[in-house]
């Protein structure tokens, strides 16, 4: 029993320019492309306290394809996870016009090209910026901030049955408390909701929202199925079918428990930002890595991911929170998870408390505590891509 | 008897196991979301995460979990017995 412990509504975080509040302070090294993955990861090396994405994209993509990865690159640029950042291109143009982007948030960025200058200059250029930027993102005070202030994202991986019977009942728990406090959530994994579409689309606030979440949902699906995706004959799988779940609809429903019981304010596109206080949806990917980057590159400054055979994700900007309430994953995997919550299946905790000792670890972490995944190095960053390149 | 089940929802047709349930075990299964308490008979061996049937359920009802409709049943199911593929079927096959 909590002995009259004061609620906790505030967390301690950074106030970027434009008013946005981070829980981390990074100073981030962005390469727009493939060719500059290698001088952005000598200058993390280099300065001590910044952070490099690497990545294997940005050459010859086109149309929308070439939109999201843009705007996944300035999006972290953007997060008010970030200090401050510098963006290396092989040409200048695109390198500048997503360093100009980034700048619209009022933050510090530097853009650096690659041609005419050879790697070693630019690496030169980018690591004395750098040492400014952490110098300067070092003076950088946290302040108290109500939890309205927070941008949360959750997605869950390696699910089993402890997944849809207790750790994503405790996320949901977690987000039904930020949606009443004023917090903006986001959920996604478009292609884990088939079973339970209707149902989830019954959370849409108007008639426009449902048929655009279902549309986005249609889209989605057909475009796995054409491929030769095989939804719902996959769907549960062998393990799932030994771990207890007998049909899609009770999988998926298990899936979307981490939403909670609230309504679904908005429907975004691939890493949009949302502006909506409540609860979001956004079209994503299923696949860990991928989802919790759309997440970042929208704003997301805290990930909540419960697991069941033990998912070992993290994010190079957005810290990762792991629960899992399978008591052997817990023993076996210790140092990844954050939270235990398997006291769920021994009656030892109900879901409300469950639900408060992630809401606690939370403030915690947006404060800094840092997660397994920080520590660990599990910084994965992996763009969406949804053409061939030409 | 101690509990060794728990129902997401009030509406639920059935209980998840939390731990192994013998045949014959009479069981606590806990409401998730008010933490009061029902108690049923096992017919035959749960396992951690299988479902036990907390209701009589007509072959073709359409069974409740989660509050919502996980499928239907392919066979009478009688309270206590376990619920999964074999009498338990996707409404989306159809």
């Amino acid at each position: 029993m909590a002995v009259g412990a004061k609620q906790l509504t505030t967390f301690m975080g950074f106030e970027r320019e434009n008013g946005r509040v981070g829980t981390r302070n990074h100073v981030l090294i962005i390469p727009l492309d493939d060719l500059s993955n290698s001088s952005a990861v000598a200058v993390e090396k280099e300065i001590w306290g910044t952070r490099a994405v690497p990545h294997p994209y940005g050459r010859l993509q086109f149309g929308a394809d070439l939109d999201l990865m843009f705007k996944t690159l300035s999006g972290f640029g953007k997060n008010p996870n970030i200090a401050s950042a510098i963006v290396i291109g092989i040409e200048p143009n695109w390198t500048q016009k997503i360093a100009d982007d980034i700048a619209k948030t009022g933050k510090n960025v530097e853009a650096l090209s690659i041609e005419e200058n050879g790697d070693l200059k630019t690496i030169e250029k980018a690591s004395r910026f750098a040492k400014k930027m952490v110098v300067d993102a070092s003076e950088k005070q946290r302040k108290e901030f109500d939890v309205s202030s927070l941008v949360v994202s959750t997605k869950c991986g390696e699910s089993d049955t402890t997944s849809g019977l207790a750790s994503n009942p405790t996320v949901g728990v977690l987000y039904d408390r930020l949606v009443d406090e004023g917090a903006t959530l986001l959920i996604g994994e478009t292609s884990e909701l088939t079973g339970a579409e209707q149902y989830f689309a019954q959370k849409m606030v108007t008639p426009e929202l449902k048929r655009k979440f279902l549309k986005m949902f249609d889209d989605y699906t057909k475009e796995l199925t054409s491929k030769g995706a095989d939804l719902f004959g996959s769907q549960p799988t062998q393990g799932n079918i030994r771990g207890g779940l007998s049909t899609i609809e009770e999988k998926a429903l298990g899936n979307i428990q981490k939403a909670g019981k609230s309504p679904m304010v908005d429907v975004l596109e691939y890493a949009e930002e949302p502006t909506k206080k409540g609860l979001n949806f956004m079209n994503s990917s299923s696949a860990a890595a991928e989802c919790v980057t759309l997440f970042a590159a929208a704003g997301a400054v805290v990930h909540v991911f419960p697991t069941g055979q033990g998912n070992v994700i993290g994010n190079p900007i957005e810290p990762v929170i792991k629960l899992s309430a399978n008591p052997k994953t817990v023993r076996t995997m210790s140092e990844h998870i954050d939270l235990d919550v398997s006291g769920l299946l021994r009656h030892e905790i109900n879901l409300k408390e469950a639900g408060d000792r992630l809401y606690k670890l939370l403030i915690k972490t947006a404060s800094g505590r840092m997660c397994a995944n920080e520590v660990l190095g599990h910084f994965e960053f992996a763009p969406t891509r949804l053409y061939i390149s030409a | 008897m101690i509990a060794k089940a728990l129902i997401h929802a009030h509406p639920d047709f059935v209980a998840v196991a939390t731990d192994d349930i013998s045949k014959g075990e009479e069981i606590i299964a806990v409401f998730m979301d008010d933490d009061k308490q029902t108690s049923v008979r096992s017919k035959e061996d749960i396992a951690l995460g299988h479902k036990i049937a907390l209701r009589n359920i007509g072959k073709g009802d359409r069974v409740i979990e989660y509050g919502d409709v996980i499928g239907s049943a392919t066979k009478d199911i009688a309270t206590g017995e376990h619920v999964h593929v074999h009498n338990l079927k996707s409404l989306r096959w159809q």
